[in-house]
């Protein structure tokens, strides 16, 4: 970057990231407002406002009781599971140099959701192991079938790909198995909620320990931004520029995992999000880590929010699975860029 | 800085692909690395850049064996062009050029006045200054390579191996990131294929063959009719050009 561009490069991001950190407030403040029955964006306000003690407004307890137990959190748990895909769609995409790489492409949330499936159904190791551990196991063991299958090759970019899709469909099987086999009957019903995610029952819980591992995720992906950046030539290029290759992909890898695995167990797999969000990011700030990582939370964030919102708006009085919806913004976005990568000539 | 190779052995599977190589680069020298495709130039630049572990032997950098120095410090001493490193992201000329300063900055610190003289130094060096914001899928083969060349001294190394870096360059380029390199008080290796330019710029030459080293020395010992023919299964002559008295190499063809 020359002088001057650094100058004027500050406010623009400042400005920027204050823009869609007011979008994301509103999109939160819609999403609580919607739903069976809606209720104006003043009460919304009110009701937060008054939770925080910032304000004392008469409202309906039910309508209060609404916006605080049921939907904000909700929504403000969609925007942490937008935020923490599209960061580890764009860590995925540098690692392994394919910008067709995400978490859901790659049968790592499929993995997750088999493990999580898994320890619900199975109960295996009852009472000892969580939910979550289950899902991050599975997620790390779809990592390793990846990892395997894309191994001894120069790894090029379809290879990978490949990969996952392998992945995904033998993870994804072996849920639908456990889950049909198994389960009871409404067990099997809730198959559809881990192939396809869905935001409903998750509650303030959920959302603080996704805070938790979300920023604390990021704020290691960031430490690690300027390494992401030596990878944009490949591992030896990065190698030759002083990073320890085999450390960074065992530590972001893992933090990829956890992540998914964390959102996996909470709101089932919702693909695509980890795929669209940054590549817009990109077009928006750059390539560079540094920008690139908060502003794909920011935009995943949002997406993610505007994506409940839809699935719960498109058809009246039902709720599309969040996977839907994002699977039908994310196809034809996937579609676009298979067609762009194709070799040139 | 030097570089010494002791007698490396590095191989695929059953294949040894560089076969009990040893040779020394003395601190200021620039060496011409020839051979034919496939002799093992590039896989010998990736052991002495400390890339690959040899499964024999050793490479010592500045009195130290590489395996015993951390990537980074070692990326703050060597610096590599590989023969065909490329992206599809769309980063600019300038994201390139700065990732030489990856080696010299900590995970969070700002960007310092000593790494905007060194990025701007290396593409004045480079002749591309004024393309510094030209996104890299645009650039032509040969200005990626002139990039590739600027990322490397940004780098500020003492060491720099080149893996034919005058591939894609038109004949100005060629010689002018010839003389750069020569005229740098950097010791460099470089694998070259333009047999006249490795006797006019480099002051010594290693000639590979199979994955061994079959000779070395200046050019005028090395480049002779026999080693022509031997490892270049070409029929030369061997003079001295009239214009700068180095050994030049008249190819004869029917
Ligand atoms: N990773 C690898 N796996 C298998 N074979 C390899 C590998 N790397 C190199 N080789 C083989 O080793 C030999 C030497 O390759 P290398 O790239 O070092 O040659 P080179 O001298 O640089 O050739 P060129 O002039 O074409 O660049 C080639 O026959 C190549 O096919
Ligand atoms: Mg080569």
């Amino acid at each position: 970057m020359t002088e001057e561009t650094f100058r004027g490069e500050p406010l623009r991001l400042a400005l920027l990231s204050l823009s869609a950190l007011c979008v994301l407030a509103f999109a939160v403040a819609v999403a609580t407002a919607i739903g069976d029955y809606d209720i104006p964006l003043r009460t919304v306000f009110l009701s937060i406002t008054n939770k925080l003690g910032l304000s004392s407004a008469p409202l309906s307890r039910i309508e209060e009781s609404v916006v605080w137990n049921l939907r904000l959190s909700r929504a403000l748990v969609a925007a942490l599971c937008g935020a923490g895909l599209a960061i580890c769609g764009a860590i995925l995409q540098s690692l392994l140099r394919n910008p067709l790489a995400e978490p859901f492409v790659l049968g790592v949330s499929a993995g997750a959701s088999t493990g999580a499936v898994a320890v619900i159904i199975l109960g295996i190791g009852a009472g000892m192991v969580s939910l979550s551990l289950g899902a991050f196991v599975g997620a790390f063991a779809a990592f390793g079938f990846v990892a395997l299958l894309s191994s001894g090759t120069t790894t090029g970019p379809s290879h990978t790909i490949l990969a996952g899709v392998a992945a995904s469909q033998l993870f994804n099987a072996l849920t639908a198995y456990i889950v049909t086999t198994s389960g009871n009957a409404q067990q099997a019903r809730d198959v559809m909620f881990w192939l396809l995610g869905s935001f409903g029952g998750v509650r303030w819980p959920e959302f603080q320990l996704l805070l938790v591992v979300v920023v604390a995720c990021l704020l290691v992906c960031i430490l690690y931004a300027r390494t992401l950046d030596a990878f944009t030539f490949g591992d030896e290029e990065a190698a030759s520029l002083g990073i320890s290759v085999a450390k960074v992909r065992l530590v972001l890898f893992g933090v990829t995992a956890l992540m998914t695995a964390t959102i996996v167990s909470m709101v089932g797999t919702i693909g695509f999000v980890g795929l669209v969000v940054p590549h817009a990011a990109r077009f928006l700030v750059g390539p560079t880590h540094l920008k690139l990582l908060p502003a794909c939370a920011l935009v995943g964030a949002v997406f993610m929010v505007l994506a409940d919102i839809a699935s719960r708006v498109a058809v009246p009085q039902q709720t599309l699975p969040i996977g839907v919806v994002t699977a039908l913004v994310g196809v034809p976005f996937f579609a676009l860029l298979l067609y762009r990568a194709r070799p040139q000539s | 800085m030097s570089v010494v190779a002791e007698n490396l052995v590095w191989g695929m599977g059953k294949k040894t692909i560089v076969d009990g190589v040893s040779l020394e680069v003395v601190e200021g020298e620039t060496v011409g690395l020839i051979g034919p495709n496939g002799s093992g130039k590039s896989s010998l630049i990736r052991l002495l850049a400390g890339l690959r572990r040899p499964r024999r032997g050793r490479v010592v950098i500045g009195g130290r064996d590489v395996s015993q120095i951390s990537r980074r410090v070692l990326a703050r001493q060597v610096a590599l062009v590989q023969q065909n490193a490329s992206t599809e992201m769309n980063v600019s000329v300038l994201d390139v050029v700065r990732l030489g300063r990856t080696p010299h900055r900590s995970a969070l610190s700002g960007w310092s006045a000593a790494d905007e003289a060194a990025v701007a130094t290396a593409l004045a060096r480079v002749g591309m200054e004024s393309r510094k914001h030209q996104s890299w899928p645009t650039l032509s083969g040969g200005e990626r390579q002139r990039v590739h060349i600027a990322r490397a001294l940004a780098q500020q190394p003492a060491i720099l191996f080149l893996d034919e870096p005058t591939n894609h360059l038109d004949i100005e380029h060629q010689i002018a990131i010839l003389r750069m390199i020569r005229d740098l008080k950097l010791t460099s290796l470089v694998a070259l294929h333009d047999l006249n330019h490795a006797a006019m710029f480099c002051d010594r030459i290693v000639v590979m063959q199979d994955g061994g080293v079959v000779a070395a020395g200046p050019a005028e010992t090395v480049l002779t009719e026999g080693m022509l023919k031997a490892v270049f299964r070409v029929e030369g002559r061997v003079g001295r050009s009239p214009y700068h008295q180095r050994p030049h190499i008249d190819f004869l063809v029917d």
